[in-house]
């Protein structure tokens, strides 16, 4: 079956993490994906864990091989002048550039967006960067964690008598990574059907401030009343969090009118006699949220097993999952039935597994096609039989440096 | 302003709480026309309020995000003012019909018949009750591309669980790898990044059917499982477990190959986040902070002492950012060369000049709500000028072009939906 993104070419300049997790995206539909590394050492996530057998090597990093696969890799030196000439007839193949440098980068190597454009007017320039291409921020520095604190909702992350917590490593950079891929996809909408291209300025910062998850409601909750809003005491909302349970945690979204869910549940509908628990504003009492979690809930999930309390809550209709830990997800028939894992050959380690498709599109398959590339592993395909280069021509160039 | 990359595209849009409107958000941004459906008759009780008219009490109580209607005031129509919806209901357009009943059905399926794409993020048995199924909507439109985003899939043991982005985070392991690593789960709190990162995913394969059938002509179901789309997102643990056995926990904010961490600063609340990966950003630090001595602290000598020595480092560090006000020791330490940010709230994201300066946040007036500032677009584009264009979207606020402009429906008809319910501009009273 073909792909969705079938015949679409992506020049990859991007490096590090954000970057490409989103090119990555792209070449999971069908996008033909060309990284291009820096010689001599290549894309540093290339040096970042986990490693293969915690063994640290250029073709072992497991994180430079989830952001990679389905790429293909090529070497250049964009300093050097012979690297631009080289790069000009990629930029008139290509449908996308992607890239983040530091802002201005693009500029000082003579890449700038018009000179892109003059090359190849339909190209979609993506330039992903920590706070955007201009700005008092501009040249600043950022990660994932400074990415969550200044732009999402970190202050109101965690527990009200601690510190502020992030999530998961790295997150934030993949999800600014896939909003570059989404505003790729726009871009080349628009230049499939009009002939004209586009730069884009996509800012990590600004994805995580304009971010669905509770960033915005807070944002626009602000300025409907003037409060700011953090981090509050567990168990302030009733029968909502995450509790413990007989083998376990398992989270709940029990507010509101799913309240009267959650008393169907435990098979004790006359709480809602009690006047702690009768209306959504008395259960909206702080303190009454936590009474019906020490006299009522806690001493009901510590006689159950998370499996056993999901069940009988999904019956319910309750909102709940339990906290599994990497391993559970794995074991887990389930998802396993589903075929959320994947499989594909890695150079160093045979066959591995891994997550597979985020989504199952009915007619244009996402596919792993190939593993993540080695160092430079298409220059001959690309330099020779894309561009025409002689094997002379290359061993020159490799000489030289350039690739 | 120019013609914007989506305009021509009509999306029927049934989603509910953050991830399917988020992702209706991002499409109408760049000129798709998307149109929710509401129905006056069910209260979905996370999308436009917890309750339709919440009283006042609840919301001076309570004091949170969720409930901060403006003024804490419920006002005549609480379902318009409700942030938890007017986060991600500018661009659209919204009409009511009870699609539980024929007449409903047969409006809906018209409405089907002219349009690109549907998207969905109910429980798959919800949906199936009231015929909304590729098998059955692609009766009335062949190409039709139609989303759905059920929290685990359309099918399999779990199809029918319920559950939130936070749960099902939980679900596919993120809970166990984030927040406090010295406390259980429970004192993590929620967080609901796959809201967002769902919302933009799905936008990005709705793009890629739209592409397919621009070439094709084909149209196809897109099944977006919110649980399984989240779950790549920490592929680097679970190849770590796959390939080297680790079962890994929660860094909290530290980090594998660098010193970092959240610093309390001057005031109430404030904190300050630091990133040291290189000794150049530590000697940096240690300037900024007037402290040349640890620089040349043989505990704190290369990255991997001073990752060994964290604690010892952050007592340091803590010491001098709790005489410091958050902004500016980051924009001191940055200017140093030093990765820094402040854990910003409302009022400074909303104040910071960098987004000043880029006009990030744009005002909107809408009739229930006032004129305020939202976040704005997601990205920049040279060569299409592009900004919010509508408010919030109310309740109903468009049925009337929906019915009659777009559907072809006449007064008469009109009336007799309105005299039925279907058409309206509020919940009845007794709605709960």
């Amino acid at each position: 079956m073909r792909q969705a993104l079938e015949g679409v070419r992506v020049l990859d300049l991007t490096h590090y993490i954000a970057g490409p997790f989103g090119t990555r995206l792209l070449a999971d539909l069908g996008a033909d994906v060309l990284k291009v590394e820096r010689p001599p050492a290549g894309d540093p996530a290339r040096r970042l864990g986990p490693f293969f057998q915690d063994t640290p090597h250029p073709e072992r990093s497991l994180l430079f091989f989830f952001l990679n696969l389905n790429k293909r890799s090529i070497t250049l030196n964009l300093k050097s002048a012979t690297g631009r000439s080289l790069v000009r007839p990629l930029v008139e193949w290509a449908d996308m550039v992607v890239e983040n440098f530091s802002p201005g980068t693009l500029a000082r190597l003579g890449l700038d967006y018009e000179t892109l454009a003059s090359w190849n007017p339909r190209l979609v320039l993506i330039s992903l960067s920590n706070f955007g291409q201009w700005g008092p921020y501009r040249d600043y520095q950022l990660d994932d964690l400074i990415a969550y604190g200044m732009g999402g909702p970190m202050l109101m992350t965690g527990v009200a008598d601690r510190e502020p917590s992030t999530i998961a490593l790295y997150l934030p950079l993949y999800h600014a990574g896939a909003l570059a891929a989404l505003a790729g996809l726009v871009g080349l909408t628009q230049a499939e059907l009009t002939g004209r291209g586009d730069w884009l300025d996509v800012s990590i910062f600004e994805s995580q401030v304009g971010s669905q998850d509770w960033r915005t409601v807070a944002l626009v909750g602000y300025q409907y009343t003037g409060e700011t809003f953090t981090r509050r005491a567990p168990a302030t909302t009733i029968a909502s969090g995450i509790k413990p349970c007989k083998d376990g945690y398992i989270g709940f979204a029990g507010f509101g009118p799913r309240f009267l869910r959650v008393v169907e549940m435990l098979g004790r509908p006359d709480l809602l006699k009690d006047p702690r628990w009768a209306t959504v504003e008395a259960r909206a009492n702080p303190e009454h949220a936590d009474a019906f979690d020490t006299e009522v809930f806690l001493p009901w999930l510590m006689q159950r097993t998370m499996r056993e309390i999901w069940e009988v809550a999904q019956a319910n209709g309750v909102i709940s999952g339990p906290v599994f830990t990497v391993k559970e997800v794995v074991e887990d028939p389930v998802f396993r039935a589903r075929g959320v894992w994947a499989e594909i050959e890695h150079p160093e380690t045979g066959k591995v597994a891994l997550p597979g498709r985020p989504f199952l599109m009915g007619a244009t398959p996402w596919a792993l096609r190939r593993p993540a590339p080695l160092l430079g592993q298409h220059n001959e395909e690309v330099f020779c039989g894309m561009l025409g280069l002689s094997k002379q021509d290359l061993v020159r160039l490799r000489q030289m440096g350039v690739v | 302003m120019a013609r914007l990359p989506l305009e021509g595209v009509r999306i029927v849009d049934l989603t509910v709480v953050w991830v399917g409107p988020y992702c209706t958000m991002l499409l109408a941004d760049w000129g798709a026309e998307v149109i929710r459906v509401e129905t006056r008759q069910v209260f979905q009780p996370s999308t436009r309020g917890y309750v339709p008219y919440p009283s006042k009490e609840l919301m001076r109580s309570q004091r949170t995000w969720s409930l901060a209607l403006p003024n804490w005031e419920p006002g005549r129509r609480p379902w318009n003012r409700t942030p938890l919806f007017n986060s991600h209901g500018r661009n659209k357009l919204s009409f009511t019909v009870d699609l539980r009943r024929p007449e409903g059905q047969e409006v809906f399926h018209r409405l089907v018949a002219i349009s690109d794409v549907l998207i969905e993020n109910n429980a798959p048995d919800t949906m199936e009750k009231l015929g909304v199924t590729y098998e059955n909507l692609r009766r009335y439109n062949p190409t039709l591309i139609v989303v759905r985003m059920p929290a685990y899939g359309l099918s399999g043991p779990y199809a029918t669980y319920r559950a939130f982005g936070s749960q099902l985070e939980s679900v596919v392991g993120h809970t166990s790898l984030r927040g406090y690593p010295d406390t259980d789960p429970s004192l993590r709190g929620d967080v609901f990044t796959a809201d967002a990162v769902g919302g933009i995913l799905a936008a990005l394969a709705t793009l890629s059917a739209l592409r397919h059938r621009r070439r094709t002509g084909q149209g196809q179901q897109i099944e977006f499982p919110q649980a399984e789309a989240f779950l790549p997102f920490l592929t680097p643990a679970f190849l770590d477990y796959l390939l080297n056995g680790r079962v890994q926990g929660s860094l909290g904010n530290r980090h594998p190959s660098a010193v970092r961490g959240c610093y309390p600063c001057l005031g109430t609340d404030r904190w300050l986040v630091v990133s040291i990966y290189t000794d150049e950003q530590f000697q940096a630090l240690c300037r900024v902070m007037g402290r040349p001595d640890l620089s040349h602290d043989p505990r704190f000598a290369d990255s991997l002492s001073r990752r060994k020595n964290q604690d010892a480092l952050d007592k340091e560090i803590t010491r001098w950012t709790r005489t410091q006000e958050a902004y500016q020791a980051f924009r001191r330490l940055q200017d140093a060369g030093v990765p820094a940010g402040v854990v910003a709230n409302e009022a400074d994201v909303f104040s910071d000049p960098h987004l000043g300066v880029r006009c990030y946040f744009e005002p909107l007036t809408q009739e229930d709500t006032g004129t305020h500032y939202y976040p704005g677009l997601l990205w920049k584009a040279r060569n299409t000028p592009n900004r919010l264009r509508l408010p919030p979207v109310r309740l109903g606020e468009h049925n009337r072009w929906v019915y009659q402009d777009l559907l072809g429906y006449d007064q008469e008809e009109y009336k007799a939906l309105e005299a039925l319910g279907h058409i309206g501009e509020d919940y009845p009273p007794d709605l709960r």
